[in-house]
């Protein structure tokens, strides 16, 4: 909740405007954490920190019980061992994932580890995957204190069960080995095959046999390793009875290698071998600039990213880390203030507030008492708490969503992409064209059929085609992550294209989860808001929580006779006033409009004075966002109960469907009903209780509002801030679609003439090199300057924050 | 014309080396971060206290 800005001062340590200024050095600073992370950068002369860019640190959020305590279930054997890279007595590697690091400072800072903490050997950032990878002796200092260390400095590593349960992805480095061979050689031929170019000295044999020769040895690893992708993909698509696009790129290089390897054993010709080497070069380019995305971001999450690698269980009398998946039915488990539930268990204290936002949908904390059940994905608000365990994470009802098929059907059966369809119509015309080609010179010169026929296959091959989706969709990748839009891959732009119904989260989507409006309607003097603040601010329930920040009067008054009322209110004693905060009953009135519980009533000296109204937050901008759909359906889910229907019907106008009381089964079972219907749905997010329907929906887009934290697998992961421009991306993505067809006709033409050169039996290596990368550099210069002009068209304002 | 075998084959060995270590530094990981090393370089080492040696 933002309040009244008092003063301009902004944080020396993390650039936010200071409410209550902490002053130390003569340097302003809003809160304690910067100050403390300023005063260790200081001790340590550090400070250069601040000079390689303003203001570069992470606003410090401490909440009470820390210090070397967090990260001590690091140290626990079993734990440890799951989380190091290399491990032995005086040299440890550990790698960690740091969400907050965003700029040159928090490089430099990371990488001076080894200053501040003794026993650090060396750190060394990859800002890319915004990973760090620290060397240490573990004589010297210890995991938990080196997480520690990191914390201090609000560069909080990430740690949670699935990066540690599956292996470290390896770089795939296979394609660009490829690319790197397929250049080298397409270079030396192409500087073999000049003197054939120009048509140098015809008398002497000696010397075109040995080019030709070296450019065959030079082709080898090409088509032998380098191609392979192609061969590989295009036999799949073969045994499938599919043709794909790279079936006659396949034929095509087939074709060009055969007939040159044959041209230069029979010394008949030189070969196309440079245009070969050439395609293949290409080809991979293109391959290799689509699948540049974006590193830091993970498509694939399962709940495994959202719940903690460890939990303190209870053993004997005392509390040891363990690994979540070790846990059993019956064992007693410590959870404390904002940490997840990780398994379906009972609470054994009196009672506890469990906020289920992200797994339910419902906005508000649930109260839970004594030997109710809390499921797995609740997150702890208050107090610590000891819990039972009744099932393992693994079995938990959270986890039982991720059985259902949706989860287990790849996109790429589902989905006929464009270039696919294009490419089967081609092969039928191409393959047409060279039978006829096949029998015209059969009945007139038959010895020149064969080489013909390979000529046909040959320049049939689609390059240019090939080539046009990978720039036109790569780089409109690149323009959506510019935006705050990041994609998993380029078909999702396709699909997007075709998207006509939108679903929309309620929770977290369409509204600010979990920073409700509080609106007190009702007239108090600043001495009675100071009351009611002291009196919210010693309770930890979460509306009592929500009212004491709405206030921006300091809390004041000496407080007598202080009482708590679980479930009711809270009473105190200020002077003679006795002020009561709390449900209507409590405040001793007869409830007018009782909203949903989520009212607090105030009365002081048993005189209502009005009442505190939490309204869940509409993100700004998405009411004219969803008047701009006029062409799309619109609908809502939410897993909240109704309390917001009226704000929402009128947001989404009368004829959006609407459900309430959604579970994850029911959102995934209604984005299968209207995809049933023939429609082709967009499903916008942000929670694991929409995970089904994220994986089940055409297009399924994870909101949020920093790119670090968890989100649920999803096929673009969009910044909070940019859910307004929703309906010009998908415009974006169409637009993508018209200029990939342009392409298209582009590199038909381009075919076209190269056909009519080999149905005529003219076409020579030098034309076959000439026409070769004209046509590719054309399609890829169209592509990139088409999605630039068609980009540059929208209203779409950059998204300032880093990725 | 003994001179272009000599030339064909220096020009190629020379060649074959440099792909040899394009592949052994893509291997060793040396592409993987382009943009760290970038910055990295910029960083002075003049508050450097003298316990630790950088470069390992």
């Amino acid at each position: 909740m933002e309040t009244l800005q008092q003063t301009d001062l902004v944080c020396y340590h993390c650039g936010e405007a200071c409410e209550d200024v902490l002053w130390e050095d003569s340097k302003s600073f809003c809160c304690y954490g910067c100050k403390t992370v300023y005063s260790i950068l200081h001790a340590n002369d550090l400070c250069e920190y601040y000079t390689l860019d303003n203001a570069p640190g992470v606003k410090q959020v401490t909440d009470g019980d820390e210090g070397a305590e967090r990260y001590r279930y690091l140290d626990a054997a079993d734990v440890r061992k799951q989380v190091v890279e290399f491990d032995s007595a005086d040299f440890t590697r550990v790698r960690f994932f740091i969400p907050a690091m965003h700029c040159i400072s928090c490089i430099w800072l990371l990488e001076n580890l080894p200053k501040l903490a003794a026993g650090v050997i060396r750190a060394e950032v990859n800002f890319a995957r915004k990973s760090v990878c620290i060397d240490f002796n573990p004589q010297t200092i210890t995991l938990g204190r080196v997480a520690n260390w990191l914390y201090r400095l609000g560069y909080a590593p990430q740690i949670n069960l699935a990066d540690e349960t599956e292996i470290a992805p390896q770089i795939d480095r296979s394609l660009l080995v490829k690319l790197a061979v397929a250049g080298f050689c397409f270079g030396n031929v192409m500087l073999f095959s000049f003197p054939e170019y120009l048509g140098v000295d015809t008398t002497d044999h000696g010397w075109q046999r040995i080019f030709a020769w070296l450019n065959l040895g030079l082709s080898v690893p090409v088509f032998f390793y380098s191609a392979t992708v192609y061969f590989k993909s295009a036999f799949q698509g073969l045994k499938r009875l599919e043709i794909s696009i790279d079936v006659p790129i396949a034929a095509g290089l087939l074709a060009l290698f055969l007939r040159s390897s044959y041209d230069i054993i029979t010394s008949t010709g030189a070969g196309y071998l440079d245009s070969f080497t050439g395609l293949v070069f290409f080809l991979l380019i293109g391959r290799w600039f689509q699948s540049r995305t974006f590193e830091s971001l993970s498509f694939e999450r399962d709940f495994k990213s959202y719940f903690p690698l460890a939990i303190y269980r209870k053993a004997g009398n005392d509390w040891e880390a363990v690994v979540i998946y070790t846990l059993r039915k019956d064992d007693v488990i410590r959870v404390r203030n904002m940490e997840i539930v990780p398994a379906d268990s009972i609470l054994l204290a009196d009672e506890a507030y469990v906020d289920y936002s992200f797994v339910t949908g419902e906005a508000r904390p649930v109260l839970v008492k004594r030997d109710d059940q809390v499921y797995a994905g609740g997150r702890l608000i208050g107090q610590p708490v000891t819990l039972r365990v009744v099932q393992a994470t693994s079995q938990s009802h959270l986890t039982s969503l991720w059985n259902n098929e949706a989860f287990r059907k790849s996109e790429e059966q589902t989905y006929q992409k464009i270039i696919d369809r294009a490419a089967r119509r081609f092969t039928w015309v191409v393959m047409g064209l060279a039978v006829l080609t096949g029998i015209y010179w059969y009945i007139t010169v038959p010895e020149q059929m064969w080489l013909v026929l390979t000529s046909v296959l040959m320049v049939a091959c689609p390059c240019a085609l090939a080539l046009a989706a990978p720039f036109t969709y790569g780089n409109m990748l690149r323009v959506f992550g510019r935006y705050g839009l990041y994609l998993k891959n380029a078909d999702v732009i396709e699909r997007m294209a075709s998207v006509d119904t939108v679903v929309f989260d309620k929770t977290g989507t369409v509204t600010h989860g979990d920073t409700p409006e509080v609106v007190f309607h009702g007239v108090m003097t600043p001495v009675e808001y100071g009351w009611v603040k002291q009196l919210t601010g010693s309770s930890t329930h979460p509306l009592s929580v929500l009212v004491t920040a709405s206030i921006d009067v300091d809390a004041a008054g000496v407080v007598t006779d202080f009482r708590e009322v679980p479930g009711k209110g809270i009473e105190g004693v200020f002077g003679e006033h006795i002020v009561r905060v709390g449900s209507a009953s409590f405040a001793g009135v007869v409830a007018l409009s009782e909203t949903g519980g989520s009212t607090v009533f105030v009365s002081i000296d048993g005189n209502l004075r009005g009442f505190f109204e939490a309204k869940t937050q509409v993100r700004a901008g998405i009411d004219t966002l969803l008047a701009r759909f006029k062409n799309s359906e619109i609908a809502l889910l939410s897993g909240d109960n109704a309390s917001g229907e009226a704000q929402m019907r009128e947001l989404f106008g009368p004829n959006a469907q609407l459900r309430f009381n959604q579970s994850p089964h029911d959102k995934l079972a209604f984005i299968r009903e209207l995809q049933q219907q023939g429609k082709r749905v967009m499903m916008v997010g942000d929670g694991l209780n929409d995970s089904g329907a994220l994986k089940q929906s055409d297009v399924g887009i994870a909101v949020t509002d920093s790119t670090g934290v968890f989100t649920p697998a999803s096929d673009g992961i969009l910044t909070g801030s940019q859910l307004v421009n929703l309906d010009r991306f998908m415009t974006l993505s169409r637009s993508a679609r018209r200029v990939l067809l342009g392409a298209f006709s582009i590199s038909f033409f381009y075919n076209a003439i190269a056909l009519s050169f080999a149905i005529s039996g003219h076409l020579t290596p030098l034309v076959a090199a000439i026409l070769m990368p004209v046509s590719s550099l054309s399609v890829v210069g169209f592509s990139i300057l088409g999605v630039r002009f068609v980009a540059s068209r929208l209203p779409l304002s950059a998204d300032k924050k880093h990725n | 014309m003994l001179i272009i075998a000599l030339l064909i084959s220096v020009s190629l060995t020379i060649a074959v080396i440099f792909l040899i270590v394009f592949l052994w530094n893509l291997r060793r990981g040396q592409y993987d971060d382009l943009y760290t090393p970038s910055v990295r370089i910029l960083f002075d080492d003049k508050t450097k206290t003298n316990d630790h040696d950088e470069s390992r």
